[in-house]
């Protein structure tokens, strides 16, 4: 057994009983993440000056007898779009190579706060831009369950940590399904809050009115407890929500009884083989603990993959403007004049996805082509939404597929844009929305790789998501 | 819609990107793909549809504007930090207007 191999209840006890220091549960973990990471590459470096610091303080309370935090002692890894004060922070491109943030993210303050170990920084595709990690500057990540397959993206390093054991708990980022995807390929559980529940400062933004920050976990309670920890209001974030956070890991009561839940018709159609039969048989396991299932309708499902895609690459291109080489980053050695400046260091510093979503972006925003792309897929975005709260006027949570297919080959689909954006139509429709999502694992293919079972709640309900997984989670 | 290469050196031009010979080539295949895919969207009835530009939770007009006061900022030491080139507590970048 490794420290990291515990739970958030297991190290709170330990650290009680004076089984084991925070300091010397750090240190192992350091050491265990140390060893272990070549096999994945997910890390792409660990922290240990800054981890072994709040350990010693988290010691000298537990000495003091004073009350600990939620997150006491316990080791998180952070996706490298997170800011972290003092501790490099790359987004995965080279554009940031050298990049030390001089401010942390609010989640990170909270972490900390609760007690939490920041020990590393997760690996992923370029500014969050993929579905496989295969897009980061730092090399592909490698799934812990099946080496020669990716682990999903673009939060790929924080799912395999998790999975790997190497982390007990680690924060990604969502944008169209970018930590429930790796989730389900890894085999853990992956949560997107709602909207604006957790603050976005110090987030680097992909595409601003889509980014979330959520957790990964080995158990739906451990991701209740770490999304609590982060959410409310926060003042440098004005889309931050003034809403109340429940306690939602003490709701985890295991009572699903007469819960209805929605089966959408949309989805169900494209999904393959044993993705499809791992789901099935997931509904019949809520049919069976007392859930009242039915087919529900979201027809603009169709229509979601190419909204989206035209809204984060608009939003994408306006936000990825600030890299210029001119007050941070790389610039280029060819830089004679202001614009060779520009073009060049964003030219030689950005990686190939990065530079199609900014083209596209560019171009869907430009000169007439604004009210044929941009306005209608805004509309579209309406229409998606306005199906969710038509469904939840009948259901209390959606169940669906996250990826139609589980992990697959590095390599496999690496040359196809459009079809590696087709692979996120079951997880982008949350998204549009800003409904919360997460996936929660429901069985294995016969070649042994995971497959992860989508639940949607309304906005600000993840108690009722956060119940369901649970309950399903121990069924 | 078919993107020509014209159009694709444009864009780049819109967005300070400089694009290798090779790299124009594939964004007007690649770009082109995925434009045609996005005009599906043509399809789909809109009308009376009010654009959507992101979820926010409800609240007040005026819920998430702070009080306007002085708070402290990051120090010019700290915001030049991690600027390529820097001197005399500026920024220091190219020419700007070429003689």
């Amino acid at each position: 057994m490794t420290p990291a191999d515990q739970s958030i209840s297991n190290i709170r006890a330990g650290l009680l009983k004076k089984e084991f220091s925070a300091v010397e549960l750090t240190t192992e973990a350091l050491a265990f993440a140390e060893r272990e990471n070549p096999k994945t590459n997910a890390y792409l470096r660990l922290s240990p000056e800054r981890a072994l610091e709040t350990a010693a303080r988290l010691d000298k309370l537990v000495a003091s007898g004073e009350t600990l935090g939620p997150l006491a002692g316990v080791p998180v890894a952070v996706k490298d779009v997170i800011l972290t004060k003092g501790l490099r922070t790359t987004c995965g491109s080279k554009i940031l190579e050298n990049y030390t943030p001089p401010y942390d993210a609010t989640a990170i303050q909270r972490i900390e706060a609760a007690g939490g170990i920041i020990i590393g920084k997760t690996n992923c595709d370029e500014f969050a831009m993929g579905s496989s990690n295969e897009n980061s500057a730092y090399g592909v990540v490698r799934n812990p369950i099946a080496p020669d397959r990716v682990p999903g993206g673009s939060s790929g390093g924080s799912a395999a940590v998790v999975a790997q054991k190497t982390a007990v708990l680690s924060l990604g980022s969502d944008t169209g399904g970018s930590i429930r995807q790796p989730a389900s390929f890894c085999g853990v559980v992956g949560v997107t809050p709602t909207y604006g529940r957790v603050s976005r400062y110090g987030l680097t933004a992909f595409a601003s009115s889509l980014d979330h920050i959520g957790p990964f976990a080995r158990s739906v309670q451990d991701a209740a407890t770490l999304l609590e920890v982060m959410a409310g209001r926060d003042p440098m974030d004005s889309t931050s929500a003034n809403v109340p956070v429940p306690n939602f890991a003490a709701k985890l009561d295991g009572d699903i009884r007469g819960l209805r839940i929605g089966v959408p018709v949309e989805y169900m159609k494209h999904a393959t083989g044993e993705t499809t039969e791992r789901i099935n048989e997931a509904i019949e396991t809520l049919r069976r603990m007392g859930c009242v299932v039915s087919e529900i309708s979201l027809p603009a499902t169709d229509y979601a993959v190419a909204a989206y895609y035209i809204i984060c690459t608009a939003e994408a291109s306006s936000n990825l403007a600030r890299f210029d080489g001119a007050r941070y980053g790389y610039r280029s050695p060819d830089s004679g004049t202001l614009s060779d400046m520009y073009r060049h260091s964003r030219g030689e510093g950005f990686g190939p996805e990065v530079k199609r979503r900014i083209m596209l972006g560019t171009y869907v925003l430009s000169h007439g082509y604004y009210d044929a792309y941009y306005v209608k897929a805004q509309k579209v975005r309406a229409l998606v939404t306005r199906d969710f709260t038509n469904a939840f006027q009948s259901v209390d949570a959606i169940v669906a597929p996250v990826s139609p297919f589980p992990a697959f080959r590095i390599g496999e689909k690496s040359d196809d844009p459009l079809e590696m954006y087709l692979s996120d139509i079951y997880t982008i429709t949350g998204s549009l929305a800003g409904i919360p999502c997460m996936s929660v694992p429901c069985g294995v293919t016969k070649e042994g790789l995971p497959v992860g079972l989508q639940i949607l709640c309304d906005h600000f309900d993840e108690a009722t998501m956060f119940r369901l997984a649970d309950a399903f989670e121990k069924r | 819609m078919k993107l020509t290469e014209a159009q694709v050196r444009y864009v780049a031009d819109l967005a300070n990107l400089s694009l290798s010979e090779e790299e124009i080539g594939r964004m007007v295949h690649h770009l082109g793909g995925i434009l045609e895919h996005m005009d599906q969207l043509a399809e789909i009835d809109t009308e009376g549809v009010a654009p959507m530009t992101q979820f926010l939770a409800e609240a007040e007009d005026t819920a998430t504007l702070r009080e306007d006061v002085e708070r402290p900022c990051l120090s010019n030491e700290a915001a030049l930090e991690n600027a390529p080139v820097s001197g005399d507590g500026y920024f220091k970048v190219p020419r700007v207007i070429e003689r």
